[in-house]
């Protein structure tokens, strides 16, 4: 790493000795700060990264010597339905998650109130989002039981009928993004809240003065201003889209047949059931590149806010 | 204050709204109560389908010891810990390092750099996995044991943490930095009599959060340790549910229990954990 020195003015300093390091400490200090991280980081994160794009081209089972195929597993996936049910679910991962800044934004409002014991009732209805994927994925499966589940009892007690919900193709997805959803929700409330909480009350006493007020003043100033809460909702929800792997794993293994699976499982599915290395870090590539566009749209944010 | 506070409402609203509260916090816990429930039902009960109706017997105690004898359960806890803490204290310590360099020294590549801790915090873990796994396994050797789980956190979280405390850091004024210099106080110097001190609001923040993050962490416990005697709670878990099949009352226990530590975390510091978690959220 090169570095400019910022401050030569200090350089040789009048009243310190001048040893070497004295001398060169403006432009040592940060290399010597920045190097165990970057070697932690390249070394478990960067480099991981190329290595299985590398791998994503050979033919590997684990064990044997790899064998290059060229763009081989790429043109598999391409005729494989499984990925195709894959990359469906992980796109009704993706547009159900938006709801998630909505109702999120919808119990904020809803909470953003100063009455005895809201602060407990904040906290609780954080709580969600602090427990452990695995436990919501176990409370879930629980609620959703075909044979004893609260959901099912509940049915029974209007006079319905029970479902097997998380056995059926069509709607155990739709029952583990509902899973998904709810410390989602609780996360982008709290995004909101603390949002509510910033905002300038001028500019809210202003808009009231000129008569806006309800659903108008919620969305011409409200909204508006919310918007560095809402753009980070709406980039941790994304992530969490896409990172969907903890709650398709214990709430249905991607059954049934593979029909609730998303990239992050079918990929992990295909390395260490089915043994296939290779093809498992070309799932993982078509993941990563499709995370990229949003790594992209953040960086390029973030970047601009800072040459600001 | 938007919505309009309630106390402007007539009496009639304030009444509604306030008994709303609970019920709305019923509805939105209703899955947790009824794990809740199910932890301190007995044996019989499940076995006879009494699922939901009164309990013929309060099993709260024989359930949870029976959690921790029956199973690995108290191992699983400790294993956690083991894996959490040093995870945590090993992050924070690379990333106020790393986001002192790009908060307060300018040199080429700063942005690039700090722009690669900011990517690669989003990657999908799948890009990783196989390679960290190979190295774990051939290079490190640490394959299925504690230090397996805390290289790897310790690495993967240094990229989030340093996007935090370099943000953080450069909000400090480079006046104070200056006059320190000035004063012929060394760089290390400065980092940390004077930077530290003044950061301990996001050290504190970004370490519960972390606790939370890596106690929670399923993925990467499943992929890089094995054994009971250093999987952490998460992965426990789940083998527990294999184990126990039909043995919902344990489960639940087990579930509970699995949930305590990074929820007390959340309580007692819950002010530096919404503060971490909310960064960002309220300035463009």
């Amino acid at each position: 790493m090169s570095v400019v020195v910022d401050n030569a003015a200090f350089d040789g300093s009048q009243r310190v000795p001048d040893t070497w390091w004295r001398r060169h400490q403006m432009a040592l200090t940060p290399a010597l700060l920045l190097l165990p991280a970057l070697l932690f980081f390249g070394t478990f994160v960067i480099w991981p990264i190329i290595s299985s794009i590398d791998l994503s081209f050979y033919d590997w089972d684990g064990i044997k010597t790899p064998e290059f195929i060229g763009f081989g597993n790429y043109v598999e996936l391409f005729h494989d339905p499984v990925f195709y049910t894959s990359l469906a679910n992980n796109f009704w991962w993706l547009v159900l998650y938006m709801l998630a800044p909505m109702f999120g934004l919808a119990v904020a409002l809803y909470l953003n109130q100063s009455v005895f014991g809201i602060r407990l009732i904040k906290s609780l209805f954080f709580f969600p989002f602090v427990i452990s994927q695995v436990v919501v994925g176990l409370v879930f499966g629980w609620f959703f039981n075909a044979n004893f589940g609260l959901f099912n009892h509940l049915l029974h007690a209007f006079g319905l009928h029970g479902m097997a919900l998380l056995e059926h193709e069509r709607s155990a997805t739709f029952i583990v993004i509902l899973a998904g959803l709810w410390p989602q929700i609780a996360y982008c409330m709290i995004l909101y809240l603390t949002g509510l909480t910033a905002m300038n009350p001028e500019v809210i006493e202003a808009a009231r003065m000129d008569g806006a007020k309800g659903m108008k003043l919620l969305w011409n100033i409200i909204i508006p201003q919310l918007r560095p809460a809402t753009f980070i909702a709406v980039v941790v929800s994304v992530v969490g889209a896409l990172r969907s792997f903890d709650l398709v794993a214990i709430m249905t293994v991607g059954g049934p047949v593979n029909a609730s699976t998303v990239l992050a499982y079918y990929m992990y599915q295909q390395t260490f059931t089915a043994f296939r290395y290779g093809y498992g870090a070309a799932i993982a590539v078509v993941l990563f590149l499709i995370m990229d566009v949003y790594i992209a749209i953040f960086l390029w944010r973030m970047l601009a806010r800072e040459r600001g | 204050m938007f919505p309009q506070p309630i106390q402007k409402s007539s009496p009639a609203v304030q009444a509604l709204y306030r008994t709303s509260l609970p019920f709305a916090l019923i509805l939105w816990l209703l899955p947790l109560f009824a794990v809740a429930l199910t932890s301190l039902r007995s044996i019989n009960d499940l076995n006879a389908g009494n699922f939901w109706g009164w309990p013929t017997s309060i099993d709260l105690v024989k359930n949870y010891t029976e959690v921790f004898t029956r199973s690995p359960m108290g191992r699983y806890i400790i294993n956690s810990l083991v894996i959490t803490l040093p995870a945590v204290a090993g992050t924070l310590v690379l990333s106020s390092m790393a986001g002192f360099a790009l908060a307060k020294y300018r040199f080429r590549g700063n942005l690039l750099l700090f722009s690669i801790f900011i990517a690669g915090n989003f990657v999908p873990f799948q890009i990783l996995m196989i390679p960290v796994r190979s190295l774990m396994v051939n290079v490190f050797q640490v394959y299925d044991t504690y230090w397996a789980l805390i290289l790897f956190h310790m690495a993967f979280q240094t990229g989030f943490c340093t996007l935090f405390m370099r943000n953080f850091m450069k909000q400090l004024p480079d006046a104070l930095i200056e006059s320190a210099r000035l004063e012929g106080v060394t760089e290390i110097g400065i980092f940390w009599h004077i930077v530290l001190p003044l950061i301990r609001p996001a050290i504190a923040a970004l370490a519960v959060l972390e606790f939370t993050f890596i106690w929670n962490d399923y993925f990467w416990a499943l992929i890089l340790v094995q054994s009971d005697s250093v999987r952490p709670v998460t992965a426990g878990l789940e083998a527990l549910k294999g184990m126990w099949l039909a043995s919902w009352q344990l489960i639940s226990a087990g579930s509970i229990i699995a949930a305590v530590p990074p929820v007390l975390m959340f309580f007692l510091m819950q002010r530096h954990f919404i503060a971490g978690l909310t960064l960002g959220a309220t300035k463009e």
